[in-house]
């Protein structure tokens, strides 16, 4: 039988491997936002999960939430990272010093 | 039975292609491995009863974020072996901390099958004779409606930030003047001549 601790392992698992994409895929930064929105999927796993082991409904709607925030991030980051390429010419994250903080 | 095997087959799937996204050499691979999480994501969702939630994952995250995704990497021209270099250099501290976040997941989830912390009230308790996207709408348009605003007022900020940041005007190029087609008049556009039998017309 499949409980809610499943849910949360395979949601475990998929946020752990967000993050060590972030840190392996350092260069390149679609891969980042990539392992991001994995970040993001693994936490609406987790508040679906949870919303149906406790028969609470505030959890789907937040997932909802989480889903426009990670649509914003990414229109927004891809969007930059556009602009950045086109002056640039070149995406890798050691070489962003533009703002020289 | 079937319900077990199903979830299974997501979990691993999901799993499998997660990893996939973060070690694919090439980024287009990721981006097809990362859509195909995002249908596992949905199937385990489905599972869960979340019928909505699953839709709105197919439709916006493989509908919109990861053509976005698709579109950017195909349009930039960029060297991605160069952006591999250092990816064995930066593996120890990246396992490192996925081991410890792996770890910390695992306590909290044994902490929490083992009792956890008794929280306040349920706010919204399922009830079973609607349907899953009816209750969610009656949720959403009543108590939430504020925080669904405030979402289409960030998507909003979104687009028109994409739009600014992305959007470059070019010189040299010839529009349509509309104020100018409108103020045009018949009598300074043309001209009516009488020409003689046999005379050319001086244009």
């Amino acid at each position: 039988m499949i409980s809610v601790g499943h849910y949360l392992a395979v949601s475990a698992v998929l946020f752990t491997l967000g993050v060590l994409g972030i840190f392996i895929n350092r260069k390149n930064i679609i891969v980042i936002l990539m392992a991001i929105e994995l970040i993001l999927l693994a936490v609406n796993i987790n508040l679906v999960a949870f919303s149906a082991a406790l028969g609470d409904l505030v959890g789907q709607v937040f997932s909802m939430f989480v889903l426009t925030v990670a649509a914003g991030e990414a229109a927004i980051g891809l969007a930059i990272l556009v602009i950045y390429f086109r002056g640039r010419g070149t995406i890798a994250v050691d070489d962003a010093n533009r703002m020289k903080g | 039975m079937i319900q077990v095997a199903a979830f299974w087959l997501f979990a691993t799937l999901v799993i499998a292609s997660a990893a996939m996204v973060i070690f694919a050499r090439n980024p287009v691979h990721s981006v097809m491995w990362l859509i195909l999480a995002f249908f596992n994501a949905a199937g385990l969702m489905l599972l869960a009863g979340a019928e909505f939630i699953a839709m709105l994952l197919v439709i916006v995250y493989v509908g919109a974020v990861a053509v976005l995704f698709l579109f950017v990497v195909m349009m930039l021209d960029i060297d991605f072996a160069e952006l591999r270099a250092g990816f064995v250099r930066y593996l120890p501290l990246g396992a490192l901390v996925a081991i410890i976040l792996a770890a910390e997941l695992v306590f909290a989830v044994g902490a929490w099958s083992a009792g956890g912390i008794d929280l306040a009230a349920r706010a919204a308790p399922a009830v079973t004779d609607k349907s899953n996207i009816q209750q969610i709408g009656e949720l959403l348009y009543t108590k939430y409606i504020f925080l669904f605003e405030a979402a289409g007022i960030v998507l909003l900020v979104a687009m028109i930030g994409a739009i600014v940041l992305t959007h470059r005007s070019r010189g040299g190029v010839r529009t349509q003047n509309i104020s100018a087609q409108n103020q045009r008049r018949p009598e300074d556009a043309t001209r009516l001549v009488d020409p003689g039998v046999g005379q050319g017309v001086q244009l």
